[in-house]
């Protein structure tokens, strides 16, 4: 089956406790195994002041997904966000080649990021 | 009494714009972190046109999706004041 690349980022309310915000990403990462998806790379960034109020919150839990997927998947996962309210705002968009290799790089920092903290 | 205009020396010729990303070879422009999207806006948060950012129109059409998308994901703001 033809996989594209994917990226989501979504952010949610900063209402939720350490517990619920564990437990939103794990659905929607389960709603992303259960299609088929390939998890490539994920990263939660964590409390993040927004440029503006979102219903009338000023901070919230962003949460990025880099996977790989068919094209039908794509309109269940915005169904599944677009359902759940602990949700502000989310984007998925897919990734050309020039965006592909940019995420790749952009693992690899990271990941060597980690073992040099971990390193030390 | 003639008015004579002083003579204005002209300033030494401007230096030539380049588009940034052809130059450094970057090629995908990233949403996800504003502050380089910053140097493409102006204090009120809006884009700077091409004349003034020296960028091809390529690059140009990509930033300005990426501020977009930045702006959709509230990591630039649609409207500010005092931005940088």
């Amino acid at each position: 089956m033809f996989q594209n690349h994917y990226e989501t980022v979504f952010i949610l309310t900063p209402v939720l406790s350490e517990v619920q915000i564990q437990e939103t990403v794990a659905k929607f990462k389960q709603v992303l195994i259960d299609n088929g998806a390939e998890l490539v790379n994920e990263e939660h960034w964590g409390l993040r002041k927004l440029a503006y109020p979102i219903q009338h919150k000023s901070t919230g839990y962003y949460q990025l997904f880099h996977f790989t997927a068919t094209p039908e998947l794509i309109s269940t996962l915005e169904i599944a966000y677009k359902r759940d309210e602990r949700l502000l705002r989310f984007l998925t968009l897919k990734l050309d080649k020039h965006a592909i290799v940019y995420a790749d790089r952009r693992m690899k920092k990271v990941k060597s990021k980690k073992e040099e903290a971990t390193a030390e | 009494m003639s008015l004579v205009n002083e003579r204005i020396e002209r300033r030494e010729t401007v230096q030539k714009k380049y588009c940034r990303f052809k130059k450094y070879g970057i090629k995908y422009v990233d949403y996800k972190d504003p502050d380089f999207l910053l140097k493409f806006l102006n204090e009120q948060g809006k884009i700077l046109p091409r004349r003034i950012t020296g960028n091809s129109m390529k690059f140009q059409r990509k930033v300005g999706t990426a501020v977009k998308r930045a702006r959709h994901l509230a990591l630039l703001p649609y409207v500010a004041d005092g931005l940088k």
